[in-house]
């Protein structure tokens, strides 16, 4: 595949605050790509260096090979859809879509036919007249993605844009923009801080935090090799434990030894070991590689959610099997269900579910600590 | 609900009394001496008689029409800039707009009469400067100079308003749609202040239409306005008829000037198409 977009050793500084740290990025052409963090992890200043609306202070910005640092946002092949849609309030659905066009004096019957092959990609024929003042939400993003799409760029930018619909809306309009991105061809970089949203639409995800690049990577290789404890804690739910690396193939963590499949860490090196709560099985206590007490149950629907007390560490354990509070169980896990990282700064700052109850009265027991 | 709405009546009983008072009654007078001679007897003579201040009309309207697009083209980019400012810069900015606000009308006349006399302190540095004195006062040009000069600020504050309230989201999401900043201004700041050029220009059209003391300073006695006009009608008894005639002409005038801006701003809430 071929690189559209690269970003090279970006650096950007607001009020003297670093927002953006050295960020290096890669992107094909062709591709959806996810910009996933927390609010304040740069992602959105990010999308605004690709779209023209910032100048990093240092580093290069690439499209097609060719340096756009100083192109203005009207000049570059790329176009937005913007958090909160900002559609021109003065002009109807068909002159928002339309805009585009008119200012490049595109002739009138060919608006006129661009115009409905976007309304029809965005189900919303019938809505040319409407004013935009008065639409739904989902109505007005549609809007929002045809104007942006009606010019054709190679790439579009999109700054959170579900995050002002409903849940239901959202999960339509994730496969619909899925669903457009694969028809058109075009390379979508999609910013939002919503980990299923990512995982759900996305070809590439882009994990940041702290102005920082954490991870690039598939969905699947995020979900199963995070590459330290932000990100295992950022995307789905993880118990993160301190843990010593043996030997490869051997890890030792609370009180026991195990053995994994990954390798290359050096001997008896300090790691951080990541499992996730559906990769842990319910034993009899006897035959159980841990033991713990179960201090809480929520029923999820498909599964159930146990919070279990091992060794003064709660871990989060989701299962099919139901145990009942208070219970004492033993738990097993297949070897290639155990992720070995290597310590970052992240380190003992996630990946504990001690405070995830709603009771407060379990953060206290964590600070008791039984050894088994 | 009836409790309510007796309420209300009695919110509004001291509006609707300074109204008849002050605004009904002064109109009712207007009509009657309007349509009467001075000896009381019912006559179209006085609306008739009107033509003879035509020309006076003419210039009046002239004038002010000029000098509201004066104020239009000084106001817009003034009001753009400021709205643009930080927070700190715009309120300095507003204290200077206003700050000739606070001192009376007839003071500032004459404070620009002293200024721009032939011997006055703008000629007495041109004199110093060996340059050539010139001769300001007493030309149309130091009349509208000096509307421009007292209406501008009515113009610059509900423009600048309907700037500062344009999301700054439409000019990037303009830009990003191919506008460069000459049609990001074009396309999408204009039409959305339309509102604020809409009141700006009322603002300053109607004043300066009927604006009286300043034409009769700066213009040197040289020249009328429809304004100085209605004023000597009614500085003796014998012609408050031809004065209210006058009178009822000029409002009926800024009636409908006013329908015509009010038409305008009307369209700004229908969606509409795009300028070319």
């Amino acid at each position: 595949m071929q690189k559209i977009i690269e970003l090279h050793n970006i650096i950007k500084e607001f009020d003297g605050e670093r927002i953006l740290d050295n960020i290096d990025l890669d992107i094909y052409d062709k591709e959806f790509i996810t910009i996933l963090g927390p609010s304040g992890c740069g992602k959105t200043t990010t999308l605004r260096i690709i779209g023209g609306f910032e100048t990093p202070d240092s580093g290069e910005c690439l499209f097609d090979g060719k340096r756009i640092n100083d192109i203005p946002a009207y000049r570059r092949n790329v176009n937005t859809v913007f958090q909160k849609y900002a559609l021109f309030p003065h002009l109807n659905v068909f002159e928002n879509i339309a805009f585009a066009l008119r200012l490049k004096k595109v002739p009138e019957d060919e608006i006129i036919r661009r115009v409905r092959e976007m309304l029809d990609m965005v189900a919303l024929r019938g809505f040319e007249h409407k004013n935009v003042n008065y639409l739904s939400g989902g109505q007005q993003q549609r809007v929002a993605i045809a104007r942006a799409l009606i010019s054709h760029p190679r790439v579009l930018l999109l700054d959170e844009p579900l995050g002002a619909l409903d849940l239901k809306l959202r999960k339509d309009m994730q496969n619909e923009l899925k669903h457009i991105q694969q028809r058109t061809g075009i390379t979508f970089i999609y910013v939002t801080h919503d980990q299923e949203e990512a995982l759900t639409m996305s070809d590439t995800v882009v994990v940041m935090a702290d102005g920082k690049i954490q991870q690039v990577g598939t969905p699947i290789d995020i979900y199963n090799e995070p590459v330290n404890a932000f990100v295992a804690d950022f995307i789905g739910e993880s118990n993160i434990v301190d843990g010593v690396m043996i030997e490869d193939g051997r890890v030792r963590f609370s009180g026991k030894e195990f053995v994994c499949v990954d390798g290359g860490f050096g001997k008896n090196e300090a790691v951080d070991v990541v499992v996730r709560p559906e990769d842990v099985d319910f034993v009899a206590p006897e035959k159980g590689m841990l033991v713990g007490t179960v201090t809480s149950v929520t029923f999820k629907g498909v599964h159930y959610e146990f919070i279990v007390d091992i060794g003064g560490f709660k871990w989060m354990i989701q299962s099919t099997d139901f145990v009942d509070q208070d219970e004492r169980v033993g738990i097993s896990i297949d070897p290639d269900a155990i992720h070995i990282m290597k310590k970052s700064e992240y380190s003992g700052k996630y990946g504990d579910y001690s405070s995830f109850s709603d009771e407060l009265d379990s953060l206290s027991d964590a600070d008791t600590v039984e050894e088994e | 609900m009836k409790k309510k709405s007796l309420g209300g009546a009695l919110v509004a009983v001291p509006h609707i009394v300074w109204s008849a008072l002050f605004i009904i009654a002064p109109l009712l007078f207007v009509l009657y001496y309007t349509f009467t001679s001075p000896e009381g007897g019912f006559t179209f003579d006085n609306i008739l008689g009107l033509t003879e201040y035509a020309d006076i009309f003419r210039t009046s309207i002239e004038m002010s029409i000029i000098a509201t697009f004066c104020c239009f083209l000084i106001g817009y980019p003034l009001a753009y800039f400021i709205a643009r400012s930080t927070e700190r810069q715009k309120k300095i900015f507003m204290i200077l707009l206003m700050l000739p606000m606070w001192t009376n009308l007839l003071i500032r006349t004459y404070s620009m009469m002293a200024i721009l006399d032939d011997g006055g302190f703008l000629n007495s540095i041109l004199l110093a400067l060996d340059l050539a004195p010139v001769h300001i006062v007493g030309t149309k040009g130091a009349v509208i100079f000096g509307i421009v000069y007292d209406f501008f600020p009515y113009m610059v504050l509900p423009i600048y308003t309907a700037i500062e309230k344009i999301d700054r989201r439409l000019l990037e999401a303009a830009s990003d749609l191919g506008c460069s900043n000459a049609q990001v201004m074009t396309q999408v700041i204009l039409p959305l202040s339309k509102s604020g050029i809409v009141s700006g220009i009322t603002m300053v059209f109607v004043p300066s239409i009927s604006t009286f003391y300043i034409s009769q300073k700066l213009g040197g006695g040289t020249f009328e306005l429809i304004g100085d006009t209605i004023e000597r009608q009614f500085q003796s008894y014998s012609t408050y008829n031809i004065g209210a005639a006058i009178s009822l002409v000029m409002m009926i005038l800024i009636l409908i000037s006013l329908a015509i801006m009010n038409r305008f701003s009307d369209g700004e809430e229908t969606a509409g198409r795009l300028k070319r």
